[in-house]
């Protein structure tokens, strides 16, 4: 294709992803048309400009030190089995997490992220259990998430072993938890979860979403993720609706607005379907990617994701 | 071998906890000063500010056995903010005194790093055990650990040791070299989080209880 048409291409390709992805869910995801939406490298003539210039994530860092990032686990728990969708929609049972989660600590895995995938629903967290377990026998961070409500609920989960909370729902309904938490337990206990879906205001902006992606907060998720760290938050963990599940890339512009809009690290999500596709999250700006269907799937290990992320350029804690 | 664990209000002690039965020990945690006068061995974790810890610490009255204890050279281990509070004193939200088993201070960590962009603070992540400047490899709790094995980081907060004999381990973040273990005497402090490290964490516990049996 001429090189002088370039930009025109890239302005097409901005267009046609946000055209795909907005038009596919304007109640609910739709795999059919967001499968092809979120990747922009499934449309191969148009992947490499987008890449290279398009969301300035691949331009020569320069002086900057080489990018470490954390690999963490996301297990997805209902009713005690590891769940996994697309989209957060048509979840298939895996298997035991306890199982899952042992294997990758044996397999050098950075962290452990659980979350309780249906107790906003219910009003309960279930994975006093596995955490228990966990902390008996896993010694890695392990952060806990779902149906959190308040300092006690977050207590409760604390005692059973983890390290860390993870709060998207209740931290909407009423942001002053986030300040509740980190008082009570420091800010490195309180990650605040932001499920992000590219908003009815065009590329470039993001809505957060609470129960699992499914109702919208009409908060701006960049300003959220400001506001949360303002109130305490000690992480972010930034999850793309639009590319969960898919293994067909990350939502790489939502993770470079959200890394240049707050000091704390981000925990990037959604759409991770290989080293490269971690590796890109990394130079976006992500501090750490959360990993679920390659991992859960079997598509890959933990090591083969570090040794590919470390041909990428990308540092990895390296085991043993 | 019996491990106290101090609990003080401030951290979760569970991890703590499992990782030292994990390797066989027997644990007890209190926040009861007289368990503290007879304790083979102690453990001081803790997250949170500095100011709270010192507080609440000083609140149940456990500051003076603590100090008693590691003059009669039982053995102490910190752990993150456990760790920092073994020091003179910190500036975390102004300036706070700490218990002084280790000279030094405790400062934030920069903002930038030494190529002037801006850093991630709290440094949240796995970070290598480098022997500090002058030293080949590790010696006391840490002597089977191999330069290079990364520990678990969550701090905002670095400490630094006075006396260069104090500096036990370093790590890097952000280009610079920042303190990773400290100790003098049978009075160990590890920045990082020993339980939360996987197999090289086991081992400095490990290590940690070998240094009090022996």
């Amino acid at each position: 294709m001429p090189t002088t048409k370039m930009p025109c291409i890239f302005v097409d390709a901005m267009l046609l992803d946000f055209l795909l992805c907005k038009k596919s869910r304007s109640i609910g995801p739709d795999p059919r048309y967001s499968r092809a939406a979120c990747r922009p490298a499934g449309i191969s003539p148009i992947k490499k400009p987008k890449r290279g210039r398009g969301r300035g994530t691949a331009k020569k860092p320069g002086k900057k030190m080489a990018k470490k990032i954390r690999l963490i686990a996301r297990l997805d728990v209902k009713d005690e089995s590891l769940v996994k969708g697309i989209q957060f929609e048509g979840l298939r049972r895996l298997g035991k997490p306890g199982d899952f989660a042992r294997d990758y600590y044996e397999a050098g895995i950075d962290e452990l992220l659980y979350i309780d995938i249906v107790a906003s629903l219910y009003g309960r967290n279930n994975l006093h259990d596995i955490l228990r377990q966990t902390s008996e026998k896993l010694f890695i961070p392990v952060t806990a998430g779902g149906g959190l409500r308040s300092v006690e609920d977050v207590r409760a989960v604390l005692q059973m072993g983890a390290d860390k909370v993870a709060i998207n729902t209740a931290a909407i309904r009423r942001p002053e938890l986030i300040r509740e938490v980190a008082a009570a337990f420091g800010s490195q206990c309180m990650v605040l979860s932001v499920q992000a879906k590219q908003g009815r205001a065009g590329p470039g902006h993001w809505e957060a979403y609470y129960n699992n992606g499914r109702e919208h907060s009409g908060l701006d998720v960049v300003e959220w993720a400001k506001r949360g760290e303002a109130l305490g938050a000690g992480e972010i963990l930034l999850t793309s609706v639009d590319c969960e599940g898919m293994q067909r890339g990350m939502d790489l512009a939502l993770i470079e607005a959200v890394s240049r809009a707050v000091s704390v690290p981000v925990i990037c999500g959604g759409g991770a379907g290989s080293a490269e596709d971690i590796a890109q999250a990394a130079r976006a700006g992500a501090d750490a990617v959360a990993a679920a269907a390659l991992l859960h799937y079997k598509k890959t290990t933990a090591p083969a994701l570090k040794a590919g992320l470390l041909a990428a350029g990308v540092e990895v804690r390296r085991c043993g | 071998m019996r491990v106290t664990v101090l609990d003080y209000g401030l951290s979760n002690l569970l991890s703590v906890r499992r990782a030292f039965e994990h390797l066989g020990a027997e644990v007890e945690v209190t926040g009861d000063a007289a368990r503290i006068a007879g304790a083979a061995a102690l453990v001081l974790p803790g997250v949170g500010a500095f100011g709270d810890g010192m507080r609440r610490l000083a609140g149940l009255g456990l500051a003076a056995p603590l100090l008693a204890a590691a003059a009669a050279d039982v053995p102490l281990l910190g752990i993150c903010l456990g760790m920092q509070m073994l020091f003179e004193e910190s500036d975390e939200f102004g300036r706070h005194t700490g218990l002084g088993l280790i000279p030094g201070r405790v400062e934030r960590l920069p903002s930038l790093d030494t190529a002037g962009q801006p850093q991630r603070v709290p440094h949240i992540g796995w970070a290598p055990l480098l022997p500090p400047a002058g030293r080949a490899g590790f010696d006391g709790a840490l002597a089977r650990c191999l330069p290079g094995q990364e520990c678990y980081f969550v701090h905002s907060y670095e400490a630094k040791p006075a006396r260069d004999a104090s500096r036990l381990a370093d790590t890097r973040y952000g280009g610079r070299a920042v303190c990773a273990a400290a100790g003098r005497g049978r009075v160990l402090g590890c920045q990082f989080h020993p339980e939360k490290s996987g197999p090289v964490g086991l081992g400095i516990l490990e290590g940690f209880l070998r240094l009090a049996g022996g």
